[in-house]
């Protein structure tokens, strides 16, 4: 049977803090029941992963992001088309649209955790900053896996708005 | 045909337009337009920086550590690294393809096959909204295609269960989603169950039907209008690509195969351990990439294109009966309309080389209906549930890896010294041979679709159906949330900007102004 809850860490292991997003299933894996959660990672996002969201109530797509002011964002995610010119980046946005258009219906309620990093070189290891902010984040994933429900998500999302405009997402 | 655009005279008088994705780190590409006064394209360049810095992360790495390694290159198709790496250390532990074990080669074929359907299904994907792959010049164009398109109702659909099917084949022989180690030095390391392969049994018609459907689809729309499509972004190349010992198309091992533009073979059934007499890689001051060359040819002529639009028209035949059913149709069409046809004479038309660029999809759909037909077919063999594994042999110090990744040749070269560690690691990838060819079809759709008419949004969505016929490879496993916009910048003769607008991944233009 399909759990409810998806988290999906996706990033590049090989590629410095590309791998935050990995990291943070690695932490929930070791401190959380998962009886009602799912944890899927990948490198990178791809059509395919829209048919993981089907039959979810909740889901969560934790990434890395270029160097900000603040150390992680959170927010819900609506569908949107990617009309970029190369196969090779997807956006959860993009995911979202993909669910959208082959199933016909609206995606499960999704959100974005995207936790800052420093540097993405192939074979560099985790920055300090990374480490600091997806410290941050495992705070942030306790507060949300507590209850794990769209209205307590919204309102933890709602409380983190004024901060968006502080960052410049990747 | 347009190598005059790549270097103009008279720079500082020319005007400079760049499309530069902004991007994090490596990865990016940009397309640098030089216009004169006139707005007159007088150069243009396409810059990819992929891969820099792939030589230190394998150097100093036991080679047994390689195939899981190299996955890690490219996010798309991690699998082709990790059986070019897995080819290169069978050498290093004395094993050659012909002596490895039966079952472990079949694997290796299966997920090969599983892989390349994987990505080629991406393709089927976006024939749901088809003017990403062909564009919309017209609103003619636009219309034929719609009413193509209605009669394939939920490809989308079919693109993302072809791609999951391909994902299943993957992970039922590594084991894993991703990440997996099917292959290692000398064979495989897990065989595969009687279950595994009657799970994967219970889709495949239905994959070769989608399939079909698929090949169906792209030769419908290419035919929609010829004239148009056989000259977009077109150009006449060499083409590069394995090759079965009878001439059949290949895609895990065999020779090297290079026909010329005019279909004469120029190499054949080359040994790719000496692809270093054959190939050589030019460096030039403009670009990080390089450029290939066969080396017989020289620099000047020798450029070449490998990928599916290589392999099907090098091939003189496919060995699966539906897939070589639509190469003859292919063939006949290149032959009937191609620009080679005309410089042939008739007698030689059908056997003519298609070198339209836009027929890379459905050079890249024919393959996927192949590798659908190649897994039913090894599905069915009794040796794929072999458990006779692996391989040994006497240790050697050098080992080349070559295959056929989806976009095309993969080169893996390695040296290792008496610890087992890498010392030297040489990679040529396919996005890199067909560097030269991209820029060419670049130069094409500039001189073609750009000069001496305002930049405008559709004209730039022009250069990228050019750049996406190739989809080549840019992000190399560093995904990218909302980092892959295009960048447009305006510079005078004086080298002063005058003008920046961005195109974002949703297709909004913005123009931005510092």
């Amino acid at each position: 049977m399909t759990k409810p809850v998806l988290i999906f860490g996706y990033g590049n292991p090989g590629r410095g803090d590309d791998v935050l997003g990995p990291l943070l299933l690695d932490y929930i894996a070791r401190h959380f029941n998962l009886d009602g959660i799912e944890l899927l990672s990948d490198f990178q996002l791809q059509i395919e992963h829209a048919l993981d969201l089907a039959d979810r109530e909740l889901v969560l797509f934790a990434d890395s992001a270029m160097p900000g002011e603040i150390c992680y964002k959170f927010y819900e995610l609506l569908p949107e088309k990617d009309r970029s010119y190369t196969s090779h980046a997807m956006t959860p946005q993009s995911v979202l649209d993909v669910y959208t258009d082959i199933h016909g219906q609206s995606p499960p309620a999704s959100f974005l955790l995207s936790i800052m990093g420093e540097t993405f070189e192939l074979g560099e290891g985790l920055s300090p900053v990374a480490r600091q902010n997806l410290l941050a984040a495992k705070s942030l994933v306790n507060e949300l896996l507590a209850e794990p429900e769209i209205k307590t998500w919204r309102r933890i999302a709602e409380q983190r708005q004024p901060f968006r405009h502080l960052i410049q997402h990747k | 045909m347009y190598e005059h655009l790549e270097t103009a005279q008279n720079q500082e008088k020319l005007r400079r337009i760049a499309i530069d994705p902004v991007s994090r780190v490596e990865g990016h590409g940009k397309v640098t337009l030089l216009l004169d006064e006139n707005n007159k394209v007088r150069q243009a360049r396409l810059h990819i920086v992929e891969f820099r810095g792939f030589e230190r992360f394998i150097q100093g790495r036991p080679y047994w550590e390689l195939p899981v390694l190299v996955q890690r290159l490219c996010g798309i198709c991690p699998v082709s690294h990790h059986l070019a790496a897995a080819k290169a250390i069978d050498q290093l532990v004395g094993v050659d393809p012909k002596n490895l074990p039966v079952t472990a080669t079949k694997l290796r074929r299966l997920l090969h096959f599983g892989q390349v359907l994987q990505s080629h299904a991406l393709h089927f994907f976006h024939l749901s909204s088809p003017d990403l792959l062909f564009g919309f010049e017209s609103e003619i164009n636009k219309r034929n295609i719609i009413a193509v398109l209605n009669d394939y109702p939920g490809i989308g659909l079919q693109g993302v269960k072809l791609r999951k099917y391909g994902q299943e084949v993957i992970r039922m022989i590594s084991g894993k989603r991703i990440h997996g180690s099917g292959a290692i030095a000398g064979g495989m390391n897990k065989a595969l169950s009687k279950e595994e392969r009657d799970y994967l049994l219970l889709d495949i018609d239905q994959v070769i039907d989608w399939s079909t459907s698929a090949v169906n689809l792209v030769k419908k729309i290419h035919c929609s209008n010829l004239p148009y499509y056989d000259e977009f972004a077109t150009i006449r190349s060499n083409y590069l690509g394995l090759i079965q010992p009878n001439g059949a198309l290949e895609l895990y091992h065999g020779g090297i195969r290079c026909k010329n533009d005019k279909g004469e073979t120029l190499v054949d059934h080359y040994d790719y351990r000496h692809y270093n007499d054959l190939i050589h890689e030019e460096v030039r001051s403009w670009t990080y990439m390089k450029f290939p060359y066969l080396l017989p040819l020289g620099k000047d002529n020798g450029w070449y294109r490998v990928g599916p639009l290589a392999r099907v028209n090098n091939c003189e035949f496919i060995d699966t009966p539906l897939a070589e059913a639509q190469r003859a149709e292919f063939k006949a069409h290149g032959g009937a309309n191609s620009l080679s046809a005309a410089a042939l004479p008739p007698s030689l038309a059908v056997e003519a080389m298609v070198h339209s660029t836009l027929a890379t999809h459905w050079a890249r759909l024919i393959e996927m209906l192949h590798c659908a037909e190649s897994i039913q077919r090894l599905l069915h063999d009794p040796d794929i549930l072999g458990q006779d594994l692996i391989a040994h042999g006497e240790k050697r110090y050098e080992g080349i890896g070559v295959i056929e990744a989806p976009r095309g040749t993969l080169f893996h070269h390695y040296q290792i010294d008496d610890n087992d560690i890498v010392t030297k690691a040489n990679l040529i990838v396919s996005t890199t041979s067909n560097n030269q060819a991209m820029n060419e079809s670049v130069r094409q759709v500039a001189a073609e679709y750009l000069s001496g008419r305002e930049l405008t949004e559709p004209l730039l969505n022009n250069v990228e159906v050019a750049i996406r016929a190739y989809d080549p490879c840019l992000s190399c496993a560093t995904h990218a949330v909302g980092k892959m916009p295009l960048q447009l910048e305006l510079v005078d003769a004086q080298g002063h900007l005058i003008d920046k607008i961005a195109k974002h991944s949703d297709g909004q233009v913005e123009r931005i102004n510092d």
